[in-house]
């Protein structure tokens, strides 16, 4: 067709096609937008707001300005040399007993406990009997009281806690502490706990990737050779425990694990504890519930299927003739198999992997139910500081850093593998 | 997979050795889920074989107990809920999202999967945060709404994957001859998204029904959900009943495998017909 400018074409009712063409696609992308908004607005604010709102909460800590405004004022100018002069101990007492009045003195000591030992019962101690002393020198009424406060540490503790927004909770997540000067340091040796942690949860995610990708290999090599209807049936194998909820196979390993349960047994009749037993390496029955093995296994069992499916499925799309083509230009099989096969396989070992990896960081209720006290993971600690401490601040702080891990190792997948691959059986 | 015949011998006992290895790591796999169901049978209560005699007192606990009834009944009720919730709205996004070139699609995928993407831990946390600020925390809504949410990730994915394979021509062609919109969605896109929306559903129904973390932190002390009640049990007490309440749970599970796979096959068939049609 030949066209110039003055032969535009033009629908029936004038309009220039190319501007009827817009106005449809952007009808249609409205249309699109209406449809999706419902859902993304119910997940904006019903999961993405209470996430920015944990992340908000490790590092905020309204309590102490909340509780003493005008000792935290007064003290934003102490230069912390010497202890702060008579307005400060007189507004401290006066706010103290305020709060102690609305029942909120157990606030200010719980916040303070954070970082100074016993300072929740001198806090109470303090507040109580200051309701007896009617005037001051106020300096004077709280040293008697207790010394705590004609410690200098005290009230650079209470000063740098008054600040509204504060790195306390996420250093201290960290092992870190910052000085009254500002520089940070290691937190003391005995209060050093969050770092093993850190480091126990990576190493038992790592040690479960290894072992589901060792032992779900060559399962899924074996079933990609097989043909269709004998590989469904094997596939059942791996389908039914993917599927059984994460919550039934955790109460099975618990239940089988118990001393003197179906595993203890298992490996009593088959000969294998007598075996251990020969070799030194165990005394006696043994006791396998709430140890790390327990976790590890149990946590293996159910990523296996996360790690296997994917490297099954790109090991189905891949040729034999290439495996062929390299045995008959004389390959040995171990040779073909690494320099050939084994390369075209990694997509899908990437995949399972950091999809193990990642979900194994987040594992809350098998490390609880099997594992004993020292295999909780950094959820496990987070559910401690939230439900046993009370310490929102830390709990959010925890969960900022495993919400990092989490958002770094997803965006190493989405480039590897894509998000949108992300397939469900 | 026999070995082929010219395979060698070091070959064939590689061969036999793998086929070794593969029977243990599906053993492994299947073992721990089979060995708990007859121990829910067991007539006395302890977790080991042999078991002295059969009997069916923890299926009766399980059924005649108020307490693991009520968790149940408010299991179902929540699942069905969040179920209903996720499947439309999840539905819809899908549609949104498949239909057009619209600009950040990218990124508003990757919303709309991050519930599924985040720690449970970690969710839980944030919505205790979000909810006892709104007033939702030992509500049924706000179990309701947390659940979707969590829910609806599994929906947009399955819906989307039926739709990458939809011919919009057939929309269009309805369109065209004159149906309404909402007509044409009834009568030619719902029939044929139908089995992902299933799926979808059937997966946003165990999402809900197998959550535990979530319910611990925002749901109130008396509203106990089953894998909650399952959960504290083993905390606590273990009883023989729970059990009985995996074995249960496992048929369910197993049942809702056999559906997915009948719907993976019919859609199979379908798209087969439709290709021998054109």
């Amino acid at each position: 067709m030949n066209m110039s400018s003055d032969t535009i074409m033009r629908a029936a009712d004038g309009t220039p096609l190319k501007a009827k063409l817009a106005q449809s696609l952007r009808r249609e992308q409205l249309r699109a937008m209406a449809l999706i908004a419902p859902l993304l607005i119910f997940i904006l604010a019903s999961f993405l707001l209470p996430i920015l709102m944990m992340l908000k909460n490790a590092v905020y800590d309204p309590d102490l300005q909340d509780t003493l405004p005008r000792t935290s004022a007064l003290l934003a100018t102490w230069d912390g040399k010497a202890l702060p002069e008579e307005p400060v101990f007189e507004a401290f007492a006066a706010e103290l007993k305020a709060a102690q009045k609305e029942r909120n003195a157990a606030l200010i000591g719980k916040r303070l406990n954070y970082e100074l030992p016993a300072m929740k019962s001198k806090v109470t101690v303090t507040a109580r009997k200051l309701e007896a002393v009617q005037q001051g020198p106020w300096k004077e009424a709280l040293t008697t009281i207790d010394p705590v406060w004609g410690d200098i540490e005290t009230w650079a503790t209470v000063k740098h806690a008054s600040s509204t927004f504060t790195p306390f909770y996420l250093l201290s997540a960290l092992d870190l502490r910052q000085t009254a000067e500002g520089a940070i340091t290691a937190a003391p040796a005995e209060r050093q706990i969050y770092r093993q942690i850190i480091m126990r949860t990576f190493l038992i995610s790592t040690l479960v990737t290894v072992l589901t990708l060792l032992l779900g290999f060559p399962v899924a090599y074996f079933i990609s050779m097989l043909p269709p209807h004998q590989a469904n049936l094997l596939l059942v194998f791996i389908l039914l425990p993917f599927w059984t909820s994460l919550l039934v196979r955790t109460t099975a390993w618990s239940i089988l694990f118990q001393d003197g349960g179906v595993i203890t047994q298992f490996l009593h009749v088959s000969g294998i504890t007598w075996l251990l037993n020969a070799l030194g390496l165990l005394h006696g029955e043994p006791a396998l519930f709430k140890t790390r093995l327990a976790t590890v296994i149990a946590m293996t069992h159910i990523q296996l299927p996360f790690t296997l499916l994917p490297i099954y499925s790109v090991m189905k799309t891949i040729s034999p003739n290439y495996m062929r083509a390299a045995r008959s230009l004389g390959a040995t099989p171990v040779y073909a198999f690494i320099k050939v096969y084994l390369p075209q396989t990694l997509p899908g070992i990437a995949a399972g992997c950091l999809l193990t990896f990642i979900l194994s960081l987040g594992y809350y209720i098998t490390p609880a139910l099997v594992g004993g006290p020292t295999d909780s993971m950094i959820a496990g600690f987070i559910d401690t500081s939230m439900n046993n401490e009370g310490n929102w601040g830390k709990a959010s702080a925890l969960g900022a850093i495993l919400f990092t891990a989490t958002l770094v190792l997803y965006y190493v997948y989405n480039r590897l593998v894509g998000i949108d691959k992300l397939k469900l059986g | 997979m026999p070995a082929p015949a010219y395979a060698t011998r070091s070959e064939r006992f590689a061969y036999w050795f793998l086929r070794a290895f593969v029977a243990l790591v599906l053993l492994f796999l299947i073992a721990p889920i089979l060995a708990i169901m007859p121990l829910s049978f067991n007539s006395e209560s302890f977790f080991s074989y042999p078991m002295p005699g059969y009997s069916l007192r923890w299926y009766q606990d399980f059924l005649g107990n108020e307490r693991w009834q009520s968790a149940l009944r408010l299991s179902v009720l929540l699942a069905v809920l969040t179920t209903i919730l996720a499947t439309t709205l999840g539905t819809m996004a899908a549609l949104g999202l498949s239909r057009s070139r619209l600009p950040g699609k990218a990124a508003i995928m990757a919303v709309l999967i991050s519930p599924m993407v985040v720690p449970a831990i970690i969710s839980a946390i944030a919505m205790f945060f979000f909810y006892s600020k709104v007033g939702l925390t030992g509500t049924l809504p706000g179990l309701v709404l947390a659940h979707t949410a969590l829910a609806t990730p599994f929906v947009v994915i399955t819906v989307t994957a039926t739709l990458t394979s939809f011919d919009w021509n057939l929309m269009r062609a309805g369109l065209s001859l004159g149906a309404a919109p909402f007509t044409v969605f009834r009568r030619v896109v719902f029939p044929l998204i139908m089995p992902g929306m299933i799926s979808g559903a059937l997966f946003a129904f165990v999402t809900s029904f197998d959550e535990v973390i979530v319910v611990i932190f925002i749901a109130g002390p008396e509203q106990r959900t089953l894998p909650r009640q399952m959960f504290s049990g083993i905390r606590e007490q273990i009883s023989p009943t729970i059990t009985a309440a995996a074995t249960t749970l496992i048929l369910f599970s197993t049942l809702m495998l056999i559906t997915l796979e009948l719907l993976r096959r019919r859609a199979e068939r379908t798209r087969l017909a439709a290709v021998q049609t054109h």
